[in-house]
């Protein structure tokens, strides 16, 4: 049955719907003038938790796939790194339009000065090749063994992510230390995983890149 | 909280408050007249400050909305988002209330709020308020200098600072353990700035007495210095010889200091102070040293390095 549900086409353009609630919210929440007193910076911490949380569901789908044997769902891991690019894009124009006015030598000023933002931005960067190398057509240009070793990228991007908000918050860091407990535990899973696969005979061709 | 909630339905959206606050009269009449006891409704409502002047301690800029100011506040006993304590402050009992006033002073004593609140005329101040976190406010407050109530109990030769004490009771902030940062909530002053004029202290805002998520029902405000160091909701306040400890200094040494002057030139080490966010505006303007009090505050910290005494 849930082979059936994962493998239906209207599967994926549900949860491409729902992907996008949190943008339609905040749209709502604008024409309702409820974003609160500060709109720039509700937009900016409602993105940015949004860009954690996508990517920390993106890391989860193997660990999900592995332990229910449910290879299919596979299907949406790319989506749902892409939906992590988009809410990253709003969030950086967010910043660069109305923290700093796209003042050049400010943003740069503010890079190199600020370890938050300079963590923040290395993230942001290795989202880039991510998303461009999301097609099939350069899975199979990179080939899929230099097309996994590059997207291990998503590891770092979203530890730096994690660190970003960590060194942000003034004093109550629950919110963060949630995301680094989520994300250590899903990288303890992979550790395990890859050190406990070597013996073993068969390695397992990785499904990557399936399209539908 | 994965999914922010729609802001909470309020009553004041659906019935005009001479409305509801007539009901209220009404419900209190009613209750009084079967011999009940005090309203229960009285300690959430701000009340409308009577014999307030103007004062001309105005600045000359757009006033933030009430609705901003009411609903953007930093007060981590009622938790540490913008919008929670307007939400959750409400557990607040502003009366009865007391100040004790003591330390190096000849004449200590705990005062009434009602007590305080009479010994000068209340002014009403527009002041600029700027938060260390970059954004910033135009207030109308009501109050009067802080030195008024100082000179009453005569400091001694030998008091240098003040310190503040704010009220810290886990049961009416229940939300005060996720804060991150030690309570009481404690702030200081040299003596010199706690009897500057411009240091008010405060007990309303548009013409109102304070909302409890704004500090009630008796605050500091000291508009060249960043907001935290505004005390809300104060308790005590004692004359001290030495510099007294703060709450965000205790936090964190390196990135709140003592003066917490407003300042371009000394950077947040986090982020810049170069800039901040008027609440209501969408691009940010540059602040000004002092927050532009400098003509009246600056001469106090002649020869002083204010990057190191940040």
């Amino acid at each position: 049955m849930w082979k059936k549900i994962l493998f239906n086409p209207w599967t994926k353009r549900a949860l491409f719907a729902v992907c996008l609630v949190p943008a339609a919210l905040l749209v709502w929440r604008g024409f309702e003038g409820r974003l609160t007193a500060n709109p720039v910076e509700f937009i900016e911490h409602s993105t940015g938790d949004w860009v954690l949380r996508f990517l920390l569901i993106t890391l989860g789908i193997t660990p999900l796939r592995k332990i229910f044997e449910q290879p299919l769902l596979t299907r949406f891991r790319r989506m749902l790194g892409l939906f992590a690019f988009f809410y990253a894009c709003v969030h950086l124009t967010m910043y660069l339009t109305f923290d700093q006015a796209f003042d050049l030598k400010g943003i740069w000023a503010d890079v190199l000065k600020r370890p938050y933002i300079t963590v923040g931005s290395a993230g942001l960067l290795m989202l880039i090749p991510l998303a461009v190398t999301s097609t099939a057509a350069m899975v199979r240009r990179l080939g899929p063994k230099n097309w996994q070793r590059l997207h291990r990228l998503i590891y770092f991007a979203t530890l730096a992510g994690v660190i970003h908000y960590y060194w942000l918050v003034k004093s109550d860091v629950r919110q963060p230390l949630m995301y680094g407990a989520i994300l250590t535990l899903l990288m303890v899973w992979r550790v395990r995983m890859w050190t406990a696969k070597k013996p073993a005979a068969k390695p397992q061709p990785a499904p990557v890149g399936v399209s539908q | 909280m994965l999914i922010r909630k729609p802001a909470e339905f309020r009553y004041s959206d659906i019935t005009p408050k001479e409305q509801y606050l007539n009901r209220r009269r009404f419900l209190a009449a009613g209750s009084a007249a079967l011999g009940s006891l005090a309203l229960p409704f009285s300690a959430l409502a701000t009340m409308k400050l009577n014999g307030v002047t103007k004062s001309s301690f105005m600045v000359n800029e757009k006033l933030t909305s009430k609705e901003d100011i009411t609903h953007y506040n930093n007060y981590y006993e009622f938790g540490t988002d913008k919008e929670e304590p307007a939400k959750n402050a409400g557990t607040l009992r502003t009366s009865p209330w007391t100040v004790q006033v003591g330390g190096l002073v000849n004449k200590p004593k705990t005062f009434d709020l009602d007590a305080i609140m009479k010994m000068a005329p209340l002014e009403e101040r527009i002041y600029r308020h700027r938060c260390v976190e970059a954004w910033s406010m135009v207030i109308p407050w009501i109050g009067f200098p802080l030195n008024v109530l100082l000179k009453q109990v005569e400091p001694n030769a030998k008091a240098k600072y003040v310190a503040f004490q704010t009220l810290f009771d886990p049961k009416q902030m229940p939300r005060a353990r996720y804060g991150g940062i030690p309570f009481p909530y404690v702030e200081g002053l040299r003596l010199d700035e706690a009897m500057h004029p411009l240091a008010l202290l405060t007990f309303g805002l548009y013409g109102e007495t304070l909302p409890n998520q704004n500090g009630a029902p008796i605050r500091m405000v000291l508009p060249w210095k960043y907001g935290f160091k505004s005390v809300k909701s104060i308790v005590k306040i004692d004359l001290v010889e030495k510099e007294p400890p703060t709450t965000w200094k205790l936090a964190n040494a390196e990135e709140y200091g003592f003066y917490s002057n407003v300042n371009p030139e000394r950077d947040h080490p986090r982020w810049s102070q170069g800039s901040e966010r008027r609440i209501g505006e969408l691009f940010k303007v540059k602040t000004i040293k002092f927050n532009g009090y400098g003509d009246q505050v600056a001469s106090m910290y002649t020869g002083m390095d204010l990057r190191k005494n940040y």
